[in-house]
């Protein structure tokens, strides 16, 4: 055995590992492009394609080999009646992508969308997890009737489909925004459907919060720790809270990743993401009449979320082969 | 608080947990013991006898929902059944410690070993971080750690048993309790680490004047370790002495049994080890008379009634045979 200087703790051994699996990094690449990407909308939008995406420009042109072209094309059905629009041109500066039925460009609004796809997602996830683990930890720790109460609500919640839920959440608040109190959230804000997501998806990240906090409360580390007297507080903050930090990390992304189909269903079925502001969904949502002429403008959304779904769910399930600290300790130590 | 109180004294403590469907069971059945200053006593009973829950009952540990803890047990004349948790918490780690049997799991997996320690003491005295490692890296050094800055660095994981052993112990001293329970220490180390740790819990005894209540199903460990000795059976204190009368002349046939079945050093081997017919009964199903006796060699009627702890000699003994004249004989293989 070698003389080591420094000793690794937990974190540092689970990301040196982390850093050792291809998947790992590749998922994390790929999501680290589209967050680039994403990030990068307004500048693409001005500066290379030249375009609003948010305006209707339907008798625009686009400069395309030096001709200039209409956007909107007539269709050449036997009695050339409406418009199309144009298809991918595969030109950075002209409707990359094509346009869509208002001949907006598509890639344009594509980074749009991903800004709106990915800051939902991410955030819904994160206050799904910091939900849920208020919820498990709390039902977890303090058992007895708190726990009662904690599950069966969570139960009920359970019990209602989640896609239902949410479209009934958000049809209520869609309208008239959301008036609580002192709360008032506009009705275009994407505090609701964030907040919608991260509500129903709680029970969901809860659950297993629940039994790992359960499990540790009963392990002998605890019982020593309060042998050794401890208060319950410390405990929560000291054992507790940092053994159940794992769950919490390897959860976030595969939450995240229920989090953006849930927020891409919403937006396409216009109770997310409201017009003209664009998300994965809503551009799904313009495709879908031209599915047969044009189907780039529903494929491509359509691609950016299965690509981000899959990664993230590859980054959870790397997360959780690298975080689980006596796996790695034993394959370290052989 | 009492000067002439024994350190720790166990009156007729019973435990009762709920068995489900209304119906209760008693885990531990007026169970009395005393422990003085400085004294290292051994509990010793098999798997189930009630002598972890004997422990978690003087910790105040036993929360299990509907569990009854009667008796009284008083840590230097201060009742503690029924003391508020806060009064408990107190003397939990300052006055009373416990160490367990699996230091991997007693430790948290996610800090070093030093941190959990620096922890502790500061949870009880005002330290700085840097003068709580101090007295961490001191502790350790005590406990026989080599290298132990290093040491305190390290996580569970990276540790060997004795020295996580070592570590636990350290965690468990750091405020210097004077009554430490240590629940099978021994038992998840290899023979010459447990050797080395029961001299550890030895000598501190003399350097820090340390009373500890061994528990521990290993008749070995109670004859390196221990003055005293009580044998639990089945709840019950079957009997109860100073260990080296114990062991030179058992007066209940269940101590005598379970030396019995230890190897001889010397002297032809059986070619069979004599075991004890049977298993102990569950606590729901414990005879009404002694507990011992449907595997007893010696049952007769007058074990039909529960027999009273009667003192002979030194020792004291939950059995009717020495009353009636015919106790057991001497053990020939200690004076070998």
């Amino acid at each position: 055995m070698t003389a080591r200087t420094r000793t690794h703790g937990p974190w540092a051994v689970a990301l040196r590992s982390l850093s050792r699996m291809p998947s790992a990094i590749a998922s994390a690449s790929v999501l680290l492009l589209l967050v680039i990407l994403s990030a990068g909308a307004p500048f693409y939008a001005a500066h290379i394609a030249h375009t609003d995406p948010f305006e209707s420009d339907v008798a625009g042109t686009i400069t395309l080999h030096g001709a200039d072209i209409p956007v909107m094309q007539p269709n050449n059905n036997r009695l050339h009646l409406g418009l199309t629009p144009i298809g991918p041109t595969w030109v950075p500066s002209a409707d990359l992508l094509g346009a869509d039925s208002q001949g907006r460009d598509v890639a344009a609004r594509l980074l749009y969308g991903g800004r709106n796809s990915l800051l939902i997602s991410s955030c819904a996830a994160l206050l799904c997890i910091v939900l849920a683990a208020t919820v498990g930890i709390c039902a977890g720790f303090f058992g007895g009737i708190v726990d009662i109460l904690l599950s069966r609500m969570m139960d009920i919640m359970w019990a209602i489909p989640v896609y239902l839920f949410a479209i009934s959440l958000s049809i209520v608040t869609v309208s008239h925004g959301l008036r609580i109190g002192p709360i008032s959230i506009r009705s275009d804000s994407l505090l609701l459907p964030i907040c919608i997501i991260a509500l129903v998806y709680v029970p969901y990240a809860a659950r297993p919060i629940r039994g790992r906090v359960m499990s540790l409360r009963q392990s002998e580390f605890v019982l020593a720790a309060r042998c050794l007297g401890a208060s319950r507080r410390r405990i929560l903050l000291r054992d507790i809270l940092p053994n159940v930090s794992t769950t919490l990390i390897v959860l976030a992304p595969l939450v995240m990743a229920l989090a953006l189909l849930a927020e891409s269903a919403l937006s396409f079925l216009s109770i997310g993401v409201q017009a003209p502001a664009a998300s994965w969904g809503t551009i799904i949502q313009d495709g879908q009449g031209l599915i047969y002429t044009r189907p780039w403008v529903a494929i491509a959304p359509g691609l950016a979320i299965v690509i981000t779904v899959l990664a993230l769910n590859v980054l959870g399930d790397a997360l959780r082969d690298a975080l689980d600290v006596r796996e790695t300790s034993r394959r370290s130590g052989a | 608080m009492d000067a002439d109180a024994p350190l720790l004294a166990v009156d007729n403590l019973t435990i009762t947990l709920p068995a489900g469907r209304g119906r209760t069971v008693d885990i531990v059945e007026n169970v009395s013991f005393r422990l003085d200053g400085a004294e290292i006593m051994g509990l010793v009973g098999e798997s189930g006898s009630g002598k972890s829950m004997s422990a978690l009952a003087i910790m105040g540990l036993i929360d299990a929902p509907g569990a009854r803890i009667a008796g009284s047990i008083r840590f230097r004349g201060r009742e503690l059944i029924g003391l508020d948790r806060r009064a408990l918490r107190a003397l939990r780690g300052a006055e009373i410690a416990m160490i367990f049997q699996d230091p991997m799991t007693a430790l948290t997996p996610v800090h070093t070993v030093g941190w959990q320690i620096d922890e502790q003491l500061r949870a009880h005295q005002p330290l700085s971080r840097a003068g709580a490692r101090a007295r961490t890296v001191e502790l350790l050094g005590e406990m026989g750690v080599p290298d132990p800055r290093r040491a305190a660095d390290r996580y569970p994981h990276q540790l060997s048993g004795g020295l996580r052993q070592r570590a636990m112990i350290a965690m468990a001293l750091s405020c210097n309790p004077s009554l430490l329970i240590a629940d099978e220490p021994t038992t998840a180390l290899d023979v010459t680490v447990q050797a080395q740790i029961l001299d550890l819990l030895r000598r501190l005894r003399q350097d820090f004047g340390s009373s500890i209540l061994l528990i521990t199903h290993d008749m070995g460990v109670v004859a390196e370790t221990c003055d005293r000795t009580t044998v639990l059976y089945s709840g019950n204190v079957a009997e109860h002495g100073p260990t080296d009368a114990l062991f030179r002349q058992p007066a209940h046939p269940y101590t005598a049994a379970l030396l019995d079945s230890i190897p001889p050093l010397r002297g032809t081997r059986p070619r069979r080890l004599p075991s004890i017919p049977g298993a102990p009964p569950a606590p729901s199903a414990r005879p009404p008379g002694c507990p011992f006796q449907p595997r007893c060699a010696y049952g007769h009627v007058a074990c039909e009634t529960r027999p009273s702890l009667l003192p002979i000699g030194a020792q004291q003994v939950a059995c009717v045979l020495p009353a009636e004249g015919r106790a057991l004989p001497p053990r020939a293989v200690l004076s070998a």
